[in-house]
């Protein structure tokens, strides 16, 4: 990557034309639809734009996508740590199908995602007349939400975990265990401060997919206003009401968010790259 | 614990807590409510699940659906490389700010991204209006849902081409440029070969998340019966009419499809890191 001789194998000329060509189709299909978003939501200036936001609806939308994400993060959170420590640290038979099927719900369609639980739990579904008789909502209810949430966002902190825990190796806890550590003390004193800058990136990833999640959370939402619309699905109604520089405004709140993920995102990477090369400098450390 | 059949020993405590929470939440989460859409669509005969998958909107709907997946899939491999050989090989003012913009498909929520091209690309946006004087419409036509699927699967091909060509060995270049190869066939003779797999592999990712996209589409495509409605959106359409069935079948067809395009992916990447050990 450094060392000047290297670059000069391509001649200027078409350096500049790829770099141009390069630059064109990512302004096109990126910065554009971005600046968009911005220019769209403060069309009407700022006081519309702080009108379209601080509204019962927005707010109670941004409420329900802030406990629905927060939930999901936690709990993927506790599993991928967990599904990392068996994984990693221990060898066993059907390794590989579990860490495949961890992987699954990337393979799925959003809106697979929220089928499968309306098919569960919906009025129709397999839990459908227990519910019905005991009087409690999963679909077209907050719980709903939460669950699909959940699915669209579950593998990103295990399969950041699992390679990294994996390269790691089982010394540093051997030698805790042995020191007199209880397992909980060899968890929290030593594994996880090893593994601390992967398992916030794959929480950042995760954060950030799951306050902008749309298709799943459409399919078991219902759409009621106020009560069960998350940012993105606020967004959509208010598209559909030809209201957009208060859909713009929303969506320029999960805009500004996807900005601060990718930040956030490229320092961690740094961070991840720093590890993983001394790791790879010295081993044994 | 001593070493079994299903496991090796080790010293480490909580291998039975661990793997068994996991096993639990992956259960209840995903294998159990997963396995409902076979088990309701298993719960059709055949000759009406067949009609499901096969009547004419559903059809039309697997031409675009593929076919748009297909094209921006295709679209994506040939900017994505050039993007990614400009980002690996060039220097220019804002390269990091520009490197970091690529993976925004991946942040950007996918409603946001469909609104912000729906409205660049309507008739009276600032790309729609331009492109309107040459007679060419995208939004609420099978274009947009083109150009809403190269926005979802732009970051793939550049992520799984880039670090190969930073791998490149600039040795290999000199060696063969030495020996008079011009530099069109240092390129394809001694670059692109080293690059293939992960080309791709990036293509295929592309392709897959394409299938089964939603939120971006369904605003920039105008959901016109037999002429812009993607599969996913009939499966949405399906559930508004309570035909869970008739949902499930769709949905196991899209399952099976992403399932085959998955292994596809497996065994590249199994190839590709065979050939880079080899190598």
């Amino acid at each position: 990557m450094n060392g000047g001789r290297s670059y000069a194998t391509d001649p200027a000329p078409l350096r500049w034309a790829l770099t141009a060509a390069a630059l064109g189709f990512l302004g096109l299909f990126v910065a554009m639809p971005l600046a968009e978003v911005f220019g769209q939501a403060l069309e009407k200036g700022w006081q519309a734009y702080w009108a379209a936001i601080d509204e019962p609806d927005a707010l109670s939308a941004i409420r329900l996508t802030l406990l629905a994400s927060g939930i999901a993060v936690i709990s993927n959170l506790t599993f991928g740590v967990a599904a990392a420590w068996a994984i990693a640290k221990f060898q066993f038979r059907g390794k590989n199908v579990l860490v495949t099927l961890i992987d699954l719900p990337f393979a799925v369609s959003p809106v697979i995602a929220g089928l499968i639980y309306v098919l569960v739990f919906g009025s129709q579904g397999w839990f459908g007349g227990w519910l019905d008789a005991h009087d409690i909502r999963i679909i077209f209810a907050v719980p709903g939400i939460v669950l699909a949430t959940v699915f669209v966002t579950f593998p990103f902190v295990a399969r950041e975990l699992i390679p990294l825990m994996q390269s790691q190796g089982n010394d540093e806890e051997e030698a805790g265990l042995s020191l007199g550590a209880g397992g909980w003390q060899v968890l929290f004193r030593i594994t996880l401060p090893n593994i601390k800058w992967s398992l916030l990136y794959g929480v950042i990833l995760c954060t950030a997919r799951a306050m902008g999640e749309f298709g799943a959370v459409s399919v078991v939402s219902g759409h009621i206003r106020g009560l069960t619309n998350t940012m993105p699905l606020q967004v959509e109604v208010l598209y559909n009401e030809y209201n957009f520089t208060a859909a713009f405004a929303v969506a320029s709140l999960l805009a500004l968010l996807a900005l601060v993920t990718l930040a956030a995102k490229s320092f961690l990477e740094w961070k991840v790259r720093r590890v993983h090369s001394e790791l790879e400098a010295n081993p044994e450390a | 614990m001593r070493s079994n059949w299903f496991q090796r020993h080790s010293i480490l405590p909580g291998f039975w807590p661990s793997l068994g929470s996991s096993m639990l939440y992956l259960s209840l989460v995903v294998l159990i409510p997963l396995s409902a859409i076979f088990l309701k669509s298993a719960s059709m005969t055949w000759p009406r699940f067949r009609s499901a998958v096969t009547a004419p909107d559903v059809v039309a709907s697997y031409k675009l659906t593929f076919g748009a997946s297909l094209g921006a899939a295709v679209v994506n491999a040939v900017f994505g490389f050039l993007v990614a050989w400009v980002l690996a090989r060039y220097r220019f003012p804002g390269k990091k700010l520009v490197d970091a913009l690529v993976d925004l498909p991946f942040a950007l929520p996918t409603a946001v991204a469909g609104i912000a091209l729906t409205s660049l690309y309507s008739e009276n946006g600032w790309i729609g209006r331009r492109l309107a004087v040459w007679g060419i419409r995208v939004a609420f036509t099978p274009l947009g849902v083109l150009v809403a699927l190269i926005f979802i699967g732009l970051p793939f091909v550049v992520r799984s081409v880039q670090p190969v060509l930073e791998d490149v060995d600039r040795e290999l270049e000199d060696a063969a440029a030495s020996l008079g190869a011009n530099r069109w066939q240092v390129f394809s003779r001694v670059i692109f070969p080293l690059v293939r797999p992960a080309l791709l592999t990036g293509f295929a990712m592309a392709f897959a998340r394409a299938l089964g996209e939603y939120g971006s589409v369904v605003f920039i495509s105008g959901n016109m019966p037999m002429r812009t409605q993607i599969t996913p959106l009939l499966i949405v359409a399906k559930l508004e009419q309570y035909d869970y069935a008739g949902a499930a079948a769709l949905a196991v067809v899209m399952l099976l499809a992403s399932f085959v395009l998955l292994l596809f992916i497996n065994i590249l990447g199994a190839h590709g890191r065979k050939y880079m050990e080899a190598r």
